[in-house]
């Protein structure tokens, strides 16, 4: 069960930190050493993937096109699906990115007797995606208030906003709740349908039960076991100070939360989360469609590939050419050559 | 091959347990091996074929041999394994997209029934998700740290002869359409991973006949039927008797290899020979004799559709040189290209950057309408439906629509032309100005949604028959809801491969639909100086109103 | 590397985004709340470690026990005092400056309770 080996994982990593936040220097280890080490590894994985994808060129301008091109100048073009400019891939990319444009064109396909063929609309895919990653988003930026001294300006509108519904003794955060109900519906679809749960892998169920963890220990740690949010501000600012320290007393729930978040910061560059940077890179998308109208250069192209020579192709059937009328560059000899075909095998060009 | 009768096919594609019919595989899909037996594989390229390219290209094709597909010795070269691991470092360095492409997939699944042959087949290694997960699992395994470290838990595995065989396999049974890419949230296109997996195959002489050996053809004929320079002009001016037959006209302008012409105008080959592509054909010449267009044809020069793109990318750039190399010797202005789907796009994305920048052409003008093309002011070659449709606007072409009454038409994207060019809307305004009957298939089968007829990619041949029926099942079907709502009775398209395919899909799944390109339709309408009282279109077959 | 041009630049970017809690600390010494505490008192109706995590859920119970259940309105610490159950009468009699006291933490850590909103701040002279 390819599920059940993510669980464990998860499960096993919970109780790691459950274990080491309790030994003497247990809470440094899991609040100060290993964050740096996990954002260290992040920063520094992210740029090495980058850099080795750009270490390969990108030799043929080869966008999938999906829309009318920029031909005659009474056609409409579909600039953001086909477009031919810089502002137009800009374009692009931006739905893509910010939107999830072509998960947007999801359909679902049946067959039916007949046979039928039917592909209904599919959006939800869509819809929790988008919500997920939106949601993240969020959370990633709010907890910008506990690693700014003071408060950085663009926390409190978004404080605001998130917990505008204003329940709770803390303030229920309406993005840590859509984070998990999306992430359960991306977890359970994987478990549910059944193509998906044949082409998922431990790799696909782990990050999204980690990141599940990752929000339950917090939503935990906010509303049910609390913490002394100074005491957590303290060490937070002091680690983007470099001068972490923990003073005072912090629940155990926390050091799961930190230790989790640090295991998804470290998984990621050597996981498919790196899809984050692969997006933009993709040579599918993040070209334009511009390819008879501007030259574009493969650095590896060999000009020793050579087509096979008219010349070589005139020699092979003069004869034929000039019985049947067709012009040549050479004329045939006095003498009539032998009569003779050669087959494919006997030339070749080199 | 023992094909399946089409009316046993529509109970097996929604009865027979498959993933696509609500099956659930009990298998993890490495442990489901890849077993041939006849129907199912196409036929490995003769020896002597091999040998050609080999000798044309060294070390690309592997080496030359006999070797039978259903056996357990391919005889591979000793160290094949090694041959595939380096060949694989060597692509992940030259291209930029595989590498993207095999770190960034997440396995959301939006791909999976967006494949025809998934749709078709059921098979779930025809998902284009673990289609290119067949090569992602040997690229962690030998290049990712995870890979490395965890092995099979990062979904990592070695290369095997059972992996080959899977590759073989499956990455035979994509015709790179790249309809998963409009879909993939990060436009993984699985057309690039299949291309690779295909270039690492001939590295170990893995192959097939039905593309190497027309692929051989081009190279040396300049078509891929081996058609040599005399037979290739006889079968073209034989048409001229049938335009006659039908038009009372004789074309005069009809010439070949003539230096000096303005344009040079590449063509499918098929579309000298086959049936209906010969009519697309009358099509084309009808056309330029109608406006006066300075052309000319080029027997050394004749095959625009690239078997080598089904190959690897430098058997591609050397087939595809020959275009240049013929439009500087006949010294023309610019390229006109026929109806060719994969033709276009090499034409489209691949021919500037192999063999380019053309310095000795010029940024292409129509003589006729004086529309400067600067869409194609690079490459200097344009498509003969844009080149259509600019004379169509400007009032050019005396056009009796009424001739093509007898004809309901739809139009079919080519996958090509569709995903890997963007040419959507020049065919629909050229039908709809040369047709009174034109209605479009269901939208999510056009357009940059359409489907593949099931048989591109050099797949086109006879050995896999009922898998390419499978296959081309989704555009059929789509067919199908025309032909019985609106009663279409003709299929367009623009792809010499089409038109052939095609064919033998409606044959099967939809008798009563024909096929024609859309230059067909176009010769049908045009009103020909001096042309007899028309009673027939280009097939000889009765105009509407002229049956009895 | 091909397209260093944007590749690069782009990473500048990320790198940047990624470590903004760095540099906007940069320089800036981190300033600690220090609430103000009651001189005349030495405990609260709870220990300080409950009141640092847990003074929000407290005030809430109290409201709902009187508002909504009438319950008492007066509670007794663990050494026997007894006090208001209260945020003006109770809490703010002692910690008498909202300022000094409250917004110490809240502003710290961006957090911002409704109190405010129905309850008056009440003045040192009111009491």
């Amino acid at each position: 069960m390819r599920v059940l080996k993510a669980l464990i994982a998860v499960v096993a990593l919970i109780l790691v930190a459950l274990v080491v936040a309790q030994v003497p220097g247990g809470q440094s280890l899991l609040g100060i050493v290993l964050p740096y080490l996990a954002f260290a590894i992040f920063l520094g994985g992210f740029i090495y993937k980058v850099v080795e994808w750009a270490r390969s060129p990108v030799p043929f301008r080869i966008p999938t096109t999906c829309g009318q091109e920029n031909s005659l100048p009474w056609i409409k073009q579909n600039k953001l699906d086909c477009p031919s400019t810089k502002a137009g891939v800009v374009g692009r990319m931006a739905l893509e990115i910010l939107l999830f444009r072509s998960l947007f064109r999801n359909t679902r396909a049946s067959i039916h007797d007949g046979p039928k063929l039917a592909y209904g609309s599919n959006k939800w895919l869509w819809l929790f995606a988008l919500l997920f990653h939106y949601s993240f988003l969020v959370i990633v930026l709010r907890h910008m208030r506990l690693f700014t001294d003071p408060v950085a300006s663009f926390i409190l509108p978004l404080e605001f906003i998130d917990g505008f519904l204003e329940v709770g003794a803390t303030t229920i955060y309406q993005s840590s709740f859509i984070l998990l109900a999306a992430v359960t519906f991306l977890f359970l679809r994987r478990l549910v349908r059944p193509y998906l749960r044949y082409i998922s892998l431990p790799a696909d169920y782990f990050p999204l039960l980690l990141i599940f963890a990752i929000g339950l220990s917090g939503i935990l740690m906010r509303h049910v076991f609390r913490t002394d949010v100074v005491t957590v501000k303290e060490l937070a600012v002091g680690l983007a100070t470099f001068s972490p320290s923990i003073n005072g007393e912090i629940g155990v729930i926390f050091f799961v939360h930190i230790f989790l978040v640090s295991v998804l910061m470290a998984y990621f560059p050597f996981s498919k989360l790196m899809h984050l940077g692969g997006i933009f890179m993709s040579p599918t998308r993040n070209m334009a469609n511009n390819n008879r109208m501007v030259h574009h250069v493969n650095p590896w192209n060999d000009p020793k590939i050579k087509p096979h020579t008219y010349a070589a192709y005139e020699d092979e059937f003069r004869e034929f050419m000039v019985d049947a009328g067709l012009p040549v560059e050479k004329e045939l000899p006095a003498a009539a050559p032998e009569e003779k075909v050669p087959a494919a095998e006997e030339t070749t060009d080199k | 091959m023992a094909d399946t009768k089409a009316a046993e096919m529509k109970l097996k594609v929604v009865r027979e347990p498959s993933l696509m019919t609500g099956a659930v595989p009990t298998h993890n899909w490495w442990d489901v091996e890849a077993i041939f037996k006849p129907g199912n594989y196409c036929y490995p390229a003769k020896k002597s074929i091999a040998e050609y390219h080999g000798k044309n290209l060294p070390g690309l094709f592997g080496e030359p041999r006999d070797w039978e597909v259903e056996s357990d010795d391919w005889k591979l070269p000793e160290n094949w394994k090694e041959i595939i691991i380096n060949g694989i470092k060597e692509r992940l360095d030259k291209f930029r997209s595989l590498r993207i492409f095999m770190d960034c997939c997440v396995r959301c699944g939006a791909c999976a029934d967006k494949c025809h042959f998934f749709l078709g087949t059921g098979d779930p290694k025809n998902m284009p998700v673990l289609r290119a997960e067949l090569f992602r699992s040997v690229y962690r395994n030998d290049f990712t740290l995870a890979g490395k470290i965890l092995g099979e838990i990062a979904g990592a595995r070695p290369m095997t002869f059972k992996v080959l065989k899977e590759w073989f396999m499956y990455f035979y049974q994509c015709t790179e359409c790249r309809r998963c890419s409009v879909f993939c949230p990060y436009g993984i296109d699985t057309a690039e991973v299949t291309m690779m997996g295909r270039e690492l195959l001939h590295l170990v002489g893995v192959n097939t006949n039905w593309i190497l050996e027309p692929a051989a053809n081009s190279n040396r004929t300049g078509n891929h039927l081996g058609l040599q320079p005399h037979t290739f002009k006889e079968n073209a001016e034989f048409l001229l008797d049938d335009i006659e037959e039908a038009t009372g006209v004789r074309l005069q302008n009809l010439n070949f290899n003539r230096k000096g012409a303005e344009v040079l105008f590449v063509i499918p080959s098929a579309d000298v020979f086959a049936d209906p592509g010969i009519f697309t054909f009358m099509g084309y010449i009808l056309l330029f004799e109608h406006i006066g267009l300075d052309y000319t044809i080029s027997t050394y020069s004749s095959e625009g559709g690239n078997f080598g793109l089904f190959t690897n990318n430098q058997l591609m750039k050397k087939l595809n040189g020959k275009m240049y190399a013929e439009a500087k010797r006949l010294g023309v202005k610019w390229i006109l290209g026929g109806e060719c789907g994969h033709m276009w796009r090499v034409v489209h994305q691949y021919m500037g950057t192999m063999n380019g920048p053309p310095d000795f052409l010029e940024t292409p003008r129509s003589p006729i309408t004086g529309t400067v093309f600067e869409n194609a002011a690079s490459t200097k070659m344009v498509h003969i439906s844009e080149f259509t449709a600019d004379l169509i606007k400007n009032n050019r072409l005396k056009i009796d629509k009424s001739r093509n009454d007898h004809r309901v038409v739809t139009y079919h994207d080519s996958c090509n032309t569709a995903r890997g060019m963007g040419l959507m809307e020049e065919p629909r305004y050229i039908l709809n100005s040369v047709c009174n009957n034109y209605y479009e298939m269901p939208e999510n089968t056009i357009r940059e949604k359409t489907f593949c007829c099931g048989s591109g990619t050099g797949l086109n041949t006879g050995e896999i028959m009922d898998l390419r029926m499978r296959a081309g099942l989704p555009r059929a079907n789509a067919v199908k809801y025309v032909a019985e709502r609106h009663g279409v009775n003709m299929l367009s398209c623009v792809c010499a491969i089409d038109r052939a395919t095609l064919l033998t899909l409606n044959t099967y799944w939809n008798p009563e639909v024909a096929v024609c390109g859309v230059s067909e339709l176009v010769g049908n309408a045009l009103i020909m100086e001096g042309e007899k009282k028309r009673e027939t279109d280009l097939r000889a077959e009765p105009l509407a109103g002229m049956e009895g | 590397m091909y397209g260093s041009g944007r590749v690069i630049p782009s990473l500048i970017v990320f790198v940047g985004l990624m470590t903004f809690a760095i540099w906007y600390n940069a320089g800036k010494a981190q300033q600690l709340p220090d609430p103000e505490k009651p001189a005349e008192y030495e405990e609260c109706v709870r220990d300080t470690q409950f009141m640092r995590k847990s003074h929000m859920v407290l005030l809430h119970e109290w409201r709902d026990d009187i508002l909504r259940k009438s319950g008492q309105r007066t509670g007794v610490t663990a050494s026997g005092l007894r006090y208001d159950r209260s945020l003006q009468k109770g809490c703010m009699n002692c910690h008498d400056d909202r300022k000094k006291f409250c917004d110490e933490c809240h502003d710290y850590a961006a957090v911002t309770p409704d109190c405010w909103g129905c309850h008056l701040e009440p003045t040192k002279e009111a009491r």
